[in-house]
């Protein structure tokens, strides 16, 4: 136990074309405060559905187990209460939201989050202020502001406009998933600098990935292997390259074995 | 259809003395729907583009019972059901209405009866609900009644009408087609005659669960006749109803398909093309019901116009409240090739279920300016060049049929109907 | 101009469901025994001092409407109307036209203040503080009608050094009659139809606006309705000429009280537009809808049309309709004038037990002229909504070109959503394109929200306004804002 965040025994499924499917069967998994850890994981381990599960996306049926959120029950609580609470999902596929202004938006989002922490709303000027400086740090157009969410958006624009998010939103704990998918050498740096700005004791994070590359930039107190619903081995940064260069095959044998 | 409260019985006048005397109780309540209604005009909203009064100039008597059959066997010829595949058909061919046993060779596997015998009405079309249908019902003397058994395939069918008259007269032909559990059948339908008609047939189809109905009409009626035809089909669980109509022929025509997917995961698709020149009209009406979730329909419907020709589209898709996750998408188009040439359409949505995905869509216009430069710049003369765009345009229409054996005969009955190269220019 | 701070107030208070614009103002009325006939209409008539020519059209209008019936196609339904127990005339008491603020009744003036209408010259003029980034509003011209009548007109001094004429149409009757004479019922016929007919026997006000030849309207004029009286039949009229090269943007709003009894609202909207003219026509209709089980609301059966006479002259309409029990409604356009333009946008949103059956008619008369309908439809409740549309294209046409775009959007699973586009084409060389589409809100959208610490109420609010973005932004500044602001009120109880 952590007191940050402890997953125990969560199993998900979710119902595809009337039958039940179970996605998550038994993840156990804790981070705590400041720590940064990374899931590795062959395609369909269950790694996107830990994230929405986290984040509350209400088509997965949670039918065990328990999350702790900084001593909150997170299963219980809405989707928009979760983000109040600290947490932030950067979306693998960031959703279009046409017609609806990204300035707009973010800026509904970081006042409805800021009014449940108990905080002063911002006015249009001082958000607009603090929204470019953040957008500038990481190289995004400043018509991007101006542009509906996402609409039009190239895959590197929408990762960037997430972390932007996150950047204004101040998380305490975010999750990554496949941040870095779709990204060149430069817009990995720059998302991966986005992220290790926000780094320090009060905020951790979890980074989902398939490529070694990010972690380089983004180096991880620990990293999980996940694998048909399960963490089945947990270590250091080292086994970034361990994995990258043997694959999954040994830690999937090994779990099989077990 | 029951704005009109007054009776309109006038209207009924064509048909004489025979609407009387009648003591069947389902023909009884036809006629008497038919009275108040009378035949419907332009004031009805499902009517407003398409005028009967062609109709109700002329007495339309009962056709005579006898029949020529040199000139049934000519037609035949004439619309190539005597030669290459189609010669090898199984075909129920009926000539003003009533079925001619010499020309018709019985399908193996489908079992058949006749209206004329049976007298069963069938339970889809209810005769109140439609001037036509009830019209269809107070007056239908014969039809084939076609019945493939669970899991078997009826195979390739043709259902063949011909009109043939001198003086005017009207048949009503009650057809129905039914498909057990996982049957299979291929129906074409092919409409035609001589002479001054009416030809007005309702079709039942009743598809069961896991069936497939793939249905062809070919409408090339004669050019004083009027085809107003009514098909009303339901489909049940993952069955399929799959229907094309291409019109031709006829002064007046009007094909009405009511396709109801009743249970979930059925599919219909009511596709259909016109190409019309002349004075004719062609009407596609078509409500679209999806009364179960997860139903798929899809349609499309293209006109080619020319002279004096007018094409109506009127589509309507209802989504009931219960139908959740229904997927419908309808797509109507025109081409208008003479300056005279009218498209009147009327795509409808009726949706009471929040979580469906439907749209529709709608072009008119004329030939691409751009692509016929384009043709002609490379050499392809200003006729040809029109011949070459209207051909792609209806083609990619046909492509829509699968059974390869209706699309051929189609890809021929449209060829022998294109407009003369030019003439619209 | 609505109620601009009024409604943002209202958003604040968010949660507690509520018609902001239902209260009643206590005032001394001149009205009219119950009842339609010649008499009715002669009082009428007498009590605006009209000219003999006007009495006459009007009785014409009245024997018209005898002969026709209540149209029936549209997908509304409601108990059938008395038309005898209705009053056709109710005045504030106090001679009509005052020439200046300080003769308007106070209390008048205060359910104004109330309902956020800027009646005050002096202090528009003066202008107000405002927060950075935010550009100072240009003053609004104001005709405001009082039940039947117009109350006060605002900016009138400015406006006829414009040559601009701006006053209640009952004015321009007496003032300019060859004007009103020559216009009057040129673009909606008398006896064009049931309600049109109703109205003509019996209108008792509304605006007129007259734009000379070159002539750039120097401000937005707009007329704020507001219904008032119990058991009153509200009929205004209003003519907006504009001369050729002229152009004017015209906004109107409307507001009633909340009473359980239906009100039935028959205007009539006549626009003119001569060469290379233009007028921009934007409506916030927000009669009230009637309480959350259907009981009360205005019936809005209202008649708008504009006729694009010039060659190379536009007309616009906007629109956003969250009132109402009823609404039947089809601004439409004649596009006669050769290159003719003619635009509908609208946000039709219906909650509750609401009906609205609206859309538009393009009628393509002249060569090349060319349509634009986008139309946003949203449901949510029991209510129903209806996009009816009319694209006709006579042979004349050539180069006619439309392109419609309608979607619609269903919030709930008791609720409906229709589209009935008729497309009538008579010409080889037009082309017209229409699409629809109609969804409920995406799943993937609203979680997105939520999980960037929207409620959902809010995110549902973001993503219509955000579908709704294509037409609003057709609205003038301020209109915008409240628009959106509105949309959000008419939905509110409709999710979760």
């Amino acid at each position: 136990m952590t007191q940050f965040l402890d997953i125990s025994g969560l199993c998900a499924r979710i119902d595809a074309d009337g039958q039940e499917k179970e996605i998550l069967k038994g993840v156990d998994l804790s981070i705590p405060p400041g720590e940064v850890h990374a899931i590795m994981g062959p395609n369909g381990s269950g790694k996107s559905t830990l994230s929405y599960v986290l984040a509350g996306r209400e088509d997965y049926e949670v039918t065990a187990g328990t999350v702790n959120f900084q001593g909150k029950d997170l299963l219980e609580m809405e989707p928009e209460e979760r983000a109040a609470a600290g947490l932030f999902l950067a979306f693998q596929s960031p959703i279009e939201l046409p017609g609806v202004n990204n300035a707009n938006f973010l800026r509904t989002a970081v006042n409805a989050v800021r009014r449940a922490r108990g905080k002063d709303e911002l006015d249009a000027v001082t958000f607009l202020k603090t929204a470019r400086a953040a957008a500038k740090e990481l190289s995004m157009a400043p018509d991007m502001l101006k542009r509906n969410v996402n609409v039009g958006f190239s895959g590197g624009e929408k990762k960037r406009n997430e972390v932007l998010q996150m950047t204004l939103l101040q998380p305490s704990f975010a999750i990554l998933d496949e941040t870095d998918s779709g990204l060149d050498v430069d817009a990995l740096r720059i998302v991966a600098e986005g992220v290790n700005r926000l780094r320090s004791p009060s905020f951790s994070a979890l980074v989902i990935t398939h490529h070694q590359r990010l972690l380089d930039y983004l180096v991880p107190d620990r990293i999980h292997v996940m694998a048909k619903g399960r963490i089945i081995h947990s270590g250091g940064p080292e086994l970034a390259q361990q994995i990258d260069r043997e694959g999954y095959t040994r830690f999937l044998a090994e779990a099989e074995a077990a | 259809m029951n704005a009109i409260t007054k009776d309109r019985s006038d209207t009924l006048a064509p048909f004489g003395t025979r609407l009387d005397g009648v003591t069947d109780p389902v023909r009884k309540a036809a006629i008497g729907a038919l009275h108040r209604s009378g035949l419907p005009d332009r004031r009805v909203e499902e009517w407003r583009y398409t005028s009967l009064r062609f109709l109700t100039e002329t007495p339309l008597a009962a056709p005579a019972e006898v029949y020529d059959a040199g000139q049934v066997q000519a037609q035949l010829e004439n619309l190539g059901l005597n030669s290459g595949t189609l010669a090898e058909l199984p075909r129920l061919v009926f000539v003003n209405g009533r079925y001619a046993e010499p020309f018709s060779v019985l399908p193996a596997e489908v079992e058949v009866s006749f209206f004329a015998k049976t007298q069963t009405f069938g339970a889809l079309s209810a005769p109140d609900r439609d001037p036509l249908t009830a019209l269809n019902a107070a007056l239908a003397s014969d039809g084939a009644q076609l019945h493939v058994s669970a899991g078997k395939n009826g195979g390739d069918v043709l259902l063949v009408s011909l009109g043939q008259t001198d003086t005017p007269v009207s048949f009503h032909p009650r057809h129905s087609v039914t498909l057990d559990e996982g049957a299979q059948l291929t129906l074409i339908s092919i409409q035609a005659g001589q002479g001054r008609y009416l030809h007005n047939p309702v079709l039942e189809i009743s598809v069961a669960a896991e069936a497939n109905l793939k249905h062809v009409t070919l409408q090339t009626e004669g050019q004083d006749a009027a085809c107003l035809a009514t098909t009303y089909a339901q489909v049940a669980e993952r069955g399929t109803y799959d229907s094309f109509v291409l019109g031709l022929g006829a002064a007046l025509s009007r094909q009405e398909i009511h396709a109801r997917l009743a249970a979930p995961f059925a599919t219909v698709h009511v596709n259909g093309a016109q190409m019309l020149g002349g004075k004719q009209i062609g009407d596609v009406t078509s409500v679209i019901t999806h009364a179960a979730p997860d139903c798929i329909s899809r349609q499309t419907v293209r006109n080619v116009l020319d002279g004096h020709a007018r094409g109506v589209f009127q589509g309507k898709v209802f989504v009931d409240r219960v139908a959740q996750k229904t997927d419908g998408y309808q797509m109507n188009q025109a081409l208008l090739l003479s300056e005279n040439a009218e498209i009147d359409a009327k795509p409808e949505l009726e949706i009471y279920a929040d979580d469906v995905k439907c749209s529709h869509g709608a072009t008119v216009g004329a030939l691409d300016d751009d692509q016929l430069f384009y043709l002609r710049s490379r050499g392809v003369p200003d006729a040809e060049a029109r011949q070459i765009l209207i051909h792609a345009f209806m083609d990619e229409a046909l492509g829509l049929i699968e059974d390869e054996t209706a699309r051929t005969l189609c890809t021929q009955m449209l060829a022998r109907s294109f407009p003369v190269a030019g003439e619209s220019a | 101009m609505p109620a601009v701070t009024e409604t943002r107030e209202a958003v604040e208070k968010l949660g507690q469901s509520s018609y902001k614009w239902g209260f009643e103002t206590d005032i001394d009325m001149d009205v009219a025994p119950k009842g339609l006939n010649e008499d009715t209409i002669r009082l009428i008539s007498a009590r605006k001092e009209e000219p003999e020519w006007l009495l006459e059209w009007r009785l014409a209008a009245y024997r018209a409407w005898l002969k026709t019936e209540e149209p029936k196609w549209a997908k509304v339904s409601y108990p059938p109307i008395d038309y005898q127990d209705l009053h056709y005339y109710a005045a504030p008491r106090k001679k009509p036209g005052p020439k200046s603020l300080e003769e308007v009744d106070p209390e008048l003036l205060r359910t104004y203040e109330k309902l956020g209408i800027p009646l005050h010259e002096q202090a528009m003029l003066a202008g107000v503080e405002l927060p950075e980034g935010e550009t100072a509003r240009p003053p609004v011209a104001v005709d405001a009608v009082f039940d039947s009548v117009s109350v006060v007109t605002t900016f009138r001094k400015t406006l006829e050094e414009a040559g601009v004429i701006f006053c209640p149409i009952s004015e321009a009757v007496r003032d300019y009659p060859d004007l009103v004479r020559k216009y009057l019922g040129s673009v909606v016929p008398a006896g064009d139809n049931f309600y049109a007919a109703l109205n003509s026997a019996v209108f008792t006000d509304g605006s007129f606006v007259f734009v000379p030849k070159g002539v750039r309207c120097p401000m937005e004029l707009s007329t704020y309705f507001r219904i008032n009286a119990k058991n009153t039949g509200q009929f205004e009229r209003t003519l907006i000429v504009v001369e050729d090269g002229a152009s004017v943007s015209y906004l109107e709003g409307c507001t009633a009280p909340m009473r359980d009894e239906n009100q039935l609202h028959a205007a009539v909207v006549e626009l003119v537009a001569m060469e290379d003219a233009s007028i921009k026509y934007s409506t916030v209709q927000n009669w009230y809808p009637g309480d959350e089980n259907g009981r009360g609301g205005i019936y809005n059966f209202v008649t708008k049309r504009g006729a694009c006479r010039g060659a190379r002259s536009k007309i616009s309409w906007t629109q956003v309709e969250t009132g109402s029990a009823i609404t039947w409604k089809y601004p439409s356009c004649i596009l006669q004038g050769e290159g003719s333009v003619g635009e509908f946008y609208s946000v039709a949103v219906t909650n509750n037990h609401q009906q609205a059956d609206t859309g538009t008619k393009m009628i393509h008369i002249g060569r090349n002229t060319r349509s634009t309908i986008i139309a946003k439809t949203i449901s949510a409740g029991h209510s129903d909504s209806t996009y009816r549309g009319l694209v006709r294209v006579l042979p004349k046409a050539s180069g006619a070109r439309n392109f419609t775009q309608c979607d619609s959007l269903l919030i709930g699973d008791q609720c409906g959503a229709h589209t009935v586009p008729y497309i009538e084409n008579r010409n080889m060389g037009a082309r017209i394109e229409h699409e629809a589409t109609t969804s409920k809100i995406s799943e993937d959208q609203l979680f997105y929200c939520r999980q960037r610490g929207l409620s959902e109420e809010d995110a549902v609010g973001l993503i219509v306004n955000g579908f709704c973005r294509d037409v609003l932004k057709e609205l003038p500044m301020e209109f915008a804002v409240e628009a959106q602001k509105l949309l959000q009120i008419s939905l509110e109880g409709s999710v979760g």
